[in-house]
Order: C-alpha cells, then sequence, then structure tokens
C-alpha cells in the first residue's frame, strides 16, 4: 500500500470533511456573487442569495449551470476575476460543440498540481518514477496538468506528448519509463507499434503502471491492457471546466477519489434534475469549492456515474464516483432505445477473438435506425473455415443484443482497418444526422 | 511428412485487397502454387499453396493480414475423367469428411494436383496411399 500526499487531508473525518465543506460552499457562493455578474443574474432568477447557503444540503436551493452557459458567455463571461489576475487558458477541443475557455489563477493551477499530486501517490509513484505524459500539450489540459502533478510529487516527466509512437517506445525503453498517462485507445496502439518493433512492454520496458483517461474506457479494457502488457492500469477523472485531469482511483481500482475539499459532487436525475440517492446512476454534478478564476456552481457535467461515499479500504475518506458509463452526448438512442458505446465495448473486449479496436457505425435501414459493429479479427480467432468466421459474427451479435437490448450488424475487418486514435477515440460514427 | 503448409488468410470483399496480397508475396519472392477465394459477404478467406509456406506466412503476417497455417493434404490425381471421383470416393466410403477443396493441373500436365482439408487427416492419408493415391510431399510442391 502507498503512502498519502497529504494524510491530514486525505484522511479526515468525515465530520471535519464535511464541516470544511460547508465553509467552502458559504464563501464560494458568496464569492461568485459579489464577482460574477453570470452568476449574480443567475441566482436573482433562481431567487436564492448567498444568506440563503447555511448547510451542505443547501446546495439543491442553487441553480445548475452547463456547458451552454459557457458557450453563450464565450469567451471569458463566466469567469470571476479580470484578466490580470489570471496566468493561463485553456481552451476546449469543442468536439461536442463550440469551443470553451477555461482561466485559471496562479492558486487554482496550484490546487490542480496539488490535487493530481495526492492521485499519483495514491497509485503508487513518486520520486524515482519516470512518467511519460503521452496526452497531448497545448490547449488541452492533459498534457499540462499530468506534467505539473508529476512533477510535484517529484516524478521524472518525460513529455512525450502525443503521436510519433515508435519514437515514444525507444523512450520508453532507453529512459526507463515507469508510468504513462495516455488515452487507454492510444495505449492499446502502442501496444501494436510495439510489437511490430519487436519490444514485448512486458519483458523489454520497465513500465508497471498505467493512468488512462480523457474517454470512458471499461473493465474488460483494463483487463485486456493488463493481462498483454503486466502493467496496473489506473482510471482518471476529469475535464476541461474543473481544470483538467484530476483525480484517479487508488490502488483499490474501485472508485475514483473526487477531493471534498475542492470539490461538492452530487448525481442528479438528468431529466427531472432532481437530486438522487447514492448507488443510482445519475448524471454528475460539480460544485468548486476552491477554484477562483472560474469557479463553477452545479455544473452539469453531462457524464453519468454512480456516487459511492462508503469509507475507502485505502484509508481515504473522500468520497469516490465509480467507472464513468460514458457522457450524456455520447449516448445513442437507436430504436429507442439508450445506448452508450461503453456499453459495446465491456461486450467486446470479452471476446477475446475480436482485437482491441472497434467502432459503431449507425445509420438507417429505411425509416429504421441500424447499428452496425465493425470489429477486427485477431489471429487468435481466425479459422480458415468459413462456417467458424460466420459463427464468431453471430456470437458477437448475440452478445450484444443480450445487453444493449436491440439487434445490431456485426462487420467483421482486417486488422489496422479501424483507424487509431492518438488522442480521444472516434468510437461512433453516425451517419443518421443530415 | 506429406502435409502441406496451406496459407489463409481473412480479407474484407473490397477492391485492392487481393492486389495488396499478391504485390506483398511477389516483393518476397513468393510464389503461388494454387489458391482459391471463399466468399462470405463483406467478408473472405483467401486459402492459397505456396512455394516457401514459412515466407509466405511471415510476409502476410507481418504487413498486418490475419494468417493462419493450416495443414492440408495435397495429393495427385489422373487428369482424366474420374480423377476426382476415386479419391473422394474412398474418403467418403471410410467416412473421412472433406471440409473443403480445390485442385490445380502441374506444369507437366499429366496429372492434376488436388488440395484437401479433410477431418482426419492421418487416416485420409492412410486410406488414399492403401488404395495407391500419391501424396505429393513438401518438396514436390516446392520444385513444381
Amino acid at each position: 500500500m502507498s503512502g498519502y500526499w497529504d494524510p491530514h487531508i486525505e484522511r479526515m473525518p468525515l465530520e471535519d470533511l464535511h464541516s470544511l465543506q460547508e465553509d467552502r460552499l458559504k464563501s464560494i457562493t458568496r464569492y461568485v456573487y459579489d464577482h460574477s455578474s453570470f452568476y449574480r443574474q443567475r441566482f436573482k432568477e433562481a431567487g436564492v442569495e448567498p444568506d440563503d447557503i447555511k448547510q451542505l444540503s443547501d446546495l439543491a436551493k442553487l441553480p445548475f449551470t452547463g456547458k451552454v452557459d459557457l458557450r453563450n458567455n464565450y469567451p471569458t463571461g463566466m469567469f470571476s476575476l479580470p484578466m490580470n489576475r489570471v496566468v493561463r487558458y485553456h481552451v476546449s477541443s469543442g468536439t461536442t460543440g463550440k469551443p470553451t475557455v477555461v482561466g485559471y489563477t496562479k492558486d487554482d493551477i496550484d490546487s490542480w498540481s496539488e490535487s493530481l499530486a495526492r492521485a499519483l501517490t495514491s497509485i503508487g509513484l513518486g520520486r524515482g518514477d519516470v512518467v511519460q505524459v503521452g496526452y497531448g500539450y497545448g490547449l488541452f489540459t492533459g498534457g499540462l496538468g499530468l506534467h505539473y502533478g508529476a512533477e510535484r510529487i517529484g516524478a521524472t516527466v518525460l513529455p512525450t506528448g502525443v503521436g510519433s509512437t515508435e519514437r515514444q517506445i525507444e523512450l520508453m525503453q532507453d529512459l526507463g519509463t515507469t508510468a504513462i498517462a495516455c488515452t487507454p485507445s492510444y495505449f492499446l496502439h502502442m501496444i501494436e507499434v510495439a510489437e511490430k518493433m519487436g519490444v514485448s512492454i512486458r519483458n523489454d520496458t520497465k513500465l508497471n503502471t498505467g493512468i488512462f483517461g480523457a474517454e470512458p474506457w471499461s473493465h474488460e479494457t483494463r483487463k485486456r491492457i493488463e493481462d498483454a502488457t503486466g502493467i496496473n492500469a489506473y482510471d482518471i477523472y476529469g475535464t476541461s471546466e474543473l481544470s483538467g485531469p484530476l483525480c484517479t482511483e487508488c490502488q483499490q481500482k474501485n472508485g475514483i477519489h473526487i477531493w471534498g475539499d475542492f470539490f461538492l459532487i452530487e448525481t442528479i436525475d438528468p431529466k427531472t434534475g432532481e437530486q438522487l440517492e447514492e448507488g443510482k446512476t445519475g448524471e454528475l454534478v460539480v460544485t468548486t469549492l476552491h477554484k477562483f478564476a472560474m469557479p463553477l456552481i452545479r455544473y452539469r457535467i453531462g457524464d453519468l456515474t454512480i456516487l459511492n461515499s462508503e469509507p475507502c479500504e485505502c484509508g481515504r475518506t473522500h468520497p469516490r464516483i465509480m467507472r464513468i458509463l460514458g457522457r450524456a452526448d455520447d449516448m445513442l438512442i437507436i430504436r429507442g432505445i439508450n445506448v452508450f458505446p461503453s456499453q459495446v465495448e465491456s461486450v467486446l473486449m470479452k471476446i477475446p477473438e475480436v482485437g482491441d479496436h472497434y467502432q459503431i457505425v449507425v445509420g438507417r435501414d429505411g425509416p429504421l435506425d441500424a447499428m452496425t459493429v465493425r470489429v477486427e479479427v485477431t489471429e487468435k480467432g481466425f479459422s480458415d473455415k468459413i462456417g467458424d468466421l460466420m459463427s464468431l459474427k453471430k456470437k458477437v451479435a448475440k452478445e450484444l443484443k443480450s445487453v444493449l437490448n436491440i439487434a445490431a450488424g456485426v462487420e467483421l475487418v482486417e486488422p489496422g482497418t479501424i483507424p487509431r486514435s492518438m488522442g480521444k477515440a472516434q468510437r461512433v460514427i453516425d451517419n443518421r444526422k443530415v | 511428412m506429406a502435409e502441406i503448409k496451406q496459407i489463409s488468410l481473412f480479407v474484407e470483399n473490397r477492391p485492392g485487397r487481393m492486389a495488396k496480397v499478391s504485390k506483398n508475396l511477389s516483393d518476397a519472392g513468393v510464389n503461388i502454387r494454387a489458391m482459391t477465394i471463399a466468399e462470405a459477404g463483406d467478408f473472405g478467406v483467401i486459402r492459397m499453396v505456396v512455394d516457401n509456406p514459412d515466407k509466405g506466412y511471415k510476409v502476410l503476417h507481418d504487413s498486418g493480414f490475419t494468417v493462419s497455417a493450416t495443414d492440408v493434404l495435397a495429393v495427385e490425381m489422373k487428369d482424366s475423367p474420374g480423377g476426382l471421383y476415386e479419391i473422394v470416393d474412398t474418403l467418403g466410403a471410410n467416412k473421412i469428411n472433406v471440409d473443403y477443396a480445390y485442385a490445380f493441373v502441374t506444369a507437366k500436365a499429366e496429372r492434376a494436383m488436388l488440395i484437401l482439408r479433410v477431418d482426419d487427416l492421418s487416416r485420409a492419408k492412410q486410406v488414399l496411399s492403401a488404395k495407391g493415391v500419391k501424396i505429393a510431399t513438401k518438396d514436390e510442391i516446392q520444385e513444381i
């Protein structure tokens, strides 16, 4: 079991943590009301004043905010401080719409690094580790976020960024990388490229830890990665609006600890907006308690998850979110049924005959929606009898149907046919949109 | 050993795939003795007998294809009416099933060569040899 970066905070008794959260909630509510015309107006519309917030349960009185507010107030209308207090901008990639801008004070950058320092320590990293940051550097928060976090714990950072995969693997060997941070799909690609180079990540490198995120991934993919390379693969969570990558699982691999002194989390019914009790799948809503350039109050991230504030075996008292099912925006509605790409992934990764990469193509068959899942046939699963391949196709279709409750077509394709991604994987092609 | 290693590969049914396969083999100097394509809608399986199966397998595997090597029988048959009948009748009478088969005529053109994948390879060899059917060896295929 690894140690703690900040044992006092990380193991704080729940009562103390709640009272700290209460104090911070009251002061951040007052702060945004005083500093941001956006929030002042929003609070007035909701008929709430900062003084109405006296305890944690008063959180529900506050109005929600969402991505649409960031877009409508592009570029900096949601900021609570003037530009001369902002030391950095990050701009989201705009994969699901117009880009959004996030600003940071010096203290905001510090809290961000602190959050990651705790997280990286919780998965056993520290001085002496070489952390290869294979997330994009630049406007995307992944690269710089991990970079600062890993430096703070005294690890050696190898800032490879994204791409030049062969060079990444050479450097991984030459400089003794022990931990890699990138998207899970990019790491799967790295494994393939390493194999082609004749490099076994298990035997020819010192890699023992993976920090994977920025896209939803399944337990089954974790198992594939760990079985193929012998490393420990951990889930990391964060979004650019909240600063960037922030929190990871601990070594228990049972949910991501969200630091309660920095964030207040709740889950809601995405339709009614009502707070859900723990254990139910709902939309994650986050209030930033210690962020000053652009604090967010009850921000609807759009990710679906389950809250768990049971004490964790690692000794940390901070609440956990269980594995992200997907972003509400990623959900496909096919013939009226909700389908998450992550559900498709968990089915496919259990079938050894299909490869690590897949694609979901949605179109129309007459008036009906039609979904086809493209999978690569691996040599492990290849029989030269057509009958066996047809059976494989049927098997995949049957498994998908049992989990998704809708029929999906299955297309067997050659290895390497499905585009490999270096950042966030494009798993879905929806041809229905005109 | 009388088994021949046949190379089988998974290919999508779209333009240019065959060209990619044959270009790879051609660049490596691997000669195709016989081949057949089984298609099943959007994909198919190419099966072939080549002069150097190990090299052929490696070349295709390294260029990213899903490849397998399968043991098949190569038997000589008379290039005249009844040539095929004699062989498959012997197998049928011995309850040996033919999964698939394809034939080619050798350069000498006296005899045709039949490639067979059967469910019981060693018994197939046994019963065919007993009938006086000549089974080609790896070297013979290489030298055709």
